[in-house]
């Protein structure tokens, strides 16, 4: 099983790189560009009886050690 | 007295803060692997500073589920009091032992500089000596960030440890060099047992480093 698992800063927390990328966006001529977040995207293959047993062991995943749920969220996605 | 220095891959202030312990203490502290599975009694343990597994996924995270770590956990639970120095700040942070979290610096560079802070907090055992004092900075992950209840909390139960100041010991965003919430360069955990910095005091520690005020805080827990 596959799992895609995209972690990405809360909304109130500042992300200045986000904002340097934004600038050089612009910079390239994308002037529509409104706002640029940055975060990580993590791959987990696993073998898991179902996507539901999946699903709760990469919940645990993410909130020990994957994201750090002070300034992160996650989501997690099973193809 | 005995102390432990703790040692990650990747640790590279380990021998400085030893050194520096065997300087004010006399005794010489006892290095320990981090994979073994438990240090003997303590009065003193150090995580020390560097760029453990590589920062990998974030400062601190990884060195954070090295074995010995339960340990340390366990002891500053007990109270034991335990210190992390910059990436050892960012370690005790990701074990859950001190709250909030260091981001990338509000600059994106990595800052590396002689810095002032003061004492907020001048009751914990590693903060009783403390006055205005100069030391290094040299991280990439030292902005400071809680949510606004932690920091409610953190400012109620006075866990603020240092803060980054001017010479007169003033707190503004002008001495803020990482973008650190509220100038915070250490907090205490509840108990005040567990203090985290980002500062490094073993780098201001002997007339070689140019400044010996990074002393005040070993004085203060070793004697």
């Amino acid at each position: 099983m596959l799992a895609k698992i995209y972690i990405t800063l809360k909304k109130d927390v500042l992300d200045p790189q986000g904002s340097v990328i934004a600038n050089s966006l612009k910079s390239l001529g994308f002037n529509n560009i409104e706002d640029v977040r940055q975060g990580k995207f993590i791959e987990v293959k696993l073998n898991a009886e179902n996507k539901e047993t999946a699903n709760k062991q990469l919940n645990e995943m993410c909130e020990k050690l994957l994201a750090n749920l002070v300034i992160e969220d996650y989501k997690v996605e099973i193809d | 007295m005995k102390s432990h220095v703790i040692v990650f891959p990747g640790s590279n202030c380990d021998r400085d803060v030893a050194v520096a312990i065997k300087n004010i203490s006399g005794h010489q502290p006892q290095m320990v692997w981090h994979k073994e599975m438990s240090i003997d009694q303590s009065d003193l343990i150090i995580v020390p500073g560097g760029f453990s597994y590589g920062d990998y996924l974030r400062c601190g995270a990884m060195a954070s589920t090295s074995p010995i770590m339960q340990d340390v956990v366990k002891k500053a639970k007990e109270g034991v009091p335990v210190l992390g120095i910059c990436n050892g700040f960012q370690i005790l942070i990701e074990s859950g032992l001190l709250d909030g979290a260091l981001m990338r610096n509000s600059s994106l560079s990595f800052i590396c500089k002689d810095i002032l802070i003061k004492a907020k907090n001048q009751n914990s055992v590693f903060t009783k000596n403390a006055q205005v004092a100069k030391m290094p900075i040299a991280h990439n992950e030292g902005n400071f960030f809680v949510t606004s209840e932690q920091l409610k909390k953190i400012q109620d139960n006075d866990q603020i440890a240092f803060q980054y100041c001017d010479e007169s010991g003033n707190v503004s965003e002008h001495s803020n060099p990482n973008g650190s919430l509220e100038n915070i360069a250490g907090i205490l955990n509840e108990n005040k047992n567990v203090l985290g910095m980002m500062p490094h005091p073993e780098r201001a520690a002997e007339l070689a480093h140019g400044c010996e005020d990074g002393k005040t805080i070993f004085e203060s827990i070793l004697n």
